[in-house]
């Protein structure tokens, strides 16, 4: 269940990546905006895409604690399981 | 103090006959069109149902937009401006800066009348049902006037002035005179100047409401736009984008850059709405004053003149525009030079139109031809008045035009005028 998650928020965030960062640079370590260069303004986009996927609603506060893909699995995990 | 030569190097079109610059020339000259039959327009219940409109299914888009940039682009002009800007400045030979330093000498005027309308479309259902946060990030920059000059700039790296201009469907040549202002000043070497224009309802709507569109051609488009005809019933709707790269002659020879040909002045007007000129209509004096300005301002003689790629638009006023051109010119009947309209090709590509038909009349140099001027078999009685048949050739010809003049008109009663020549060493 997990490693599904992970995988679909890794197709994810895998769009947004700029053309000189490698897939296999996402690990769940990874900071969105600082390792993975995602440009903030796509951090939005992002979130409207995992609303899409997980069929959950995520809140500005949420977004704020987004910082890596870690925090984003976390928040993801809390959203469905309050479904 | 030598005065700074503007040369074009570079040229690029997303046109509804042509998107690649040979398949544009080859159109222009076969008279190949690109208006069509839209079954989007007869839904909608369009009295004009037929539009020109480049056929971009066949582009690979990925050749000019990165991945990113491709999610969620809903802006027809975006794809059209950045398709024509960014093959304007591989043809003049111009890769986009891979290191981390802007162009400082390379900037970017690139003109539209509205931009991303569709994306637009798409926020307002948003935002009316309660969604604004499902926005997403771009519909900003998709649906901002400078969205076009925004993406070119970024994807060339330009460090020089970026910014749109808009000012109906003078928008194009008031670019390109723009451009060549800047690179005469000595404030920048380069300049990629252009304009794009969305297509869609929600872009011609407005013009269809006008009852200024032709109702009665829908199943005859190749023949809808009649320039200088008789029987014209109205100006087609179209879309695109055109796009020119302007450079210093001394830079363009520093590089050993392909020269299509030169700048040698111009002028930009206005009508003020007044003697007869209005928010749709021009004022008559101020037409011919914008082209005697760009002549004097060229330093050649009216009848250096040997061809007009006029704005001739397909409506009741082509007369006029013919009346302001021989006056200005003070040229009549068979002393009258050259004239042609591409609009009978592709339509009325509104803010994008005076980039194209530039395009357009700047290949007229490479091939030596005036191309052919058709839907005008019947060409209307008040100019056959003023200027001999002969000089609105039918279909092409074969010609080796030396100065050729371009003027587009808009609505706000403005006006454009730029005197092409071609390239030689020895100074104009």
């Amino acid at each position: 269940m997990q490693e599904e998650r992970y995988q679909k928020l890794k197709d994810i965030v895998q769009t947004y990546l700029p053309d000189d960062v490698a897939v296999e640079a996402i690990q769940p370590e990874s900071n969105f905006t600082q390792e993975l260069n995602i440009n903030s303004a796509n951090l939005v986009d992002i979130v409207l895409d995992v609303e899409d996927a997980f069929d959950i609603m995520l809140e500005n506060e949420d977004m704020d604690g987004m910082q890596t893909v870690k925090d984003a699995l976390k928040i993801i995990d809390l959203k469905i399981a309050a479904k | 103090m030598m005065k700074t030569r503007v040369v074009v190097t570079g040229m690029g079109v997303c046109a509804p006959n042509g998107i690649s610059l040979s398949e544009f020339a080859a159109s222009l000259k076969n008279g190949v069109s690109g208006i069509r039959f839209h079954p989007e327009l007869e839904k909608l219940k369009f009295g004009c149902q037929i539009a020109g409109k480049p056929q971009i299914d066949d582009v690979d888009l990925n050749e000019y937009f990165s991945k990113i940039q491709l999610k969620g682009l809903n802006a027809s002009g975006v794809f059209y401006g950045v398709i024509a800007g960014k093959d304007a400045w591989k043809d003049a030979g111009l890769a986009s800066t891979s290191n981390e330093t802007p162009d400082w000498d390379s900037g970017i005027i690139f003109g539209t009348g509205i931009l991303g309308v569709d994306k637009f479309r798409e926020a307002i259902y948003q935002v009316d049902a309660g969604n604004v946060r499902r926005l997403g990030s771009t519909s900003v920059i998709q649906t901002m006037a400078s969205g076009i000059s925004a993406y070119l700039g970024g994807m060339l790296g330009c460090g020089n002035q970026v910014t749109t201009n808009s000012s109906a469907c003078t928008t194009g040549t008031e670019a390109i005179l723009m451009g060549y202002d800047r690179i005469k000043n000595k404030k920048a070497k380069r300049m990629l100047v252009g304009s794009c224009s969305d297509s869609g309802p929600y872009v011609w709507g407005g013009f269809d409401a006008m009852r200024i569109l032709p109702r009665n051609y829908n199943n005859k488009p190749g023949a809808a736009s009649r320039p200088m005809s008789a029987s014209a019933a109205g100006f087609v709707p179209g879309s695109g984008a055109g796009a020119m790269v302007l450079e210093s002659l001394e830079s363009a020879l520093e590089r050993g850059a392909t020269i299509y040909g030169e700048i040698i002045g111009g002028d930009v007007n206005s009508g003020g709405q007044m003697g007869g000129g209005s928010m749709t209509a021009p004022n008559g004096e101020a037409v011919q004053r914008c082209i005697t300005n760009a002549i004097q301002d060229s330093g050649i003689d009216p009848k250096d003149i040997d061809a007009v790629n006029g704005h001739l638009t397909a409506t009741a006023k082509d007369p006029n525009e013919i009346s302001n051109w021989s006056q200005a010119l003070g040229r009549f009947g068979i002393d009258f030079p050259f004239v042609n309209s591409f609009k009978a090709l592709f339509g009325h590509c509104l803010a994008a139109a005076g980039s194209i038909e530039c395009v357009g009349t700047l290949l007229q140099f490479r091939e030596n031809q005036i191309f052919g001027s058709i839907n005008c078999e019947d060409i209307h009685p008040e100019i056959i008045s003023m200027i001999d048949a002969s000089k609105i050739p039918q279909a092409t010809i074969e010609f080796e035009p030396k100065i050729i003049a371009k003027a587009s008109f808009g609505f706000g009663d403005v006006n454009a005028c730029i005197i092409f020549k071609a390239y030689s060493q020895k100074q104009p």
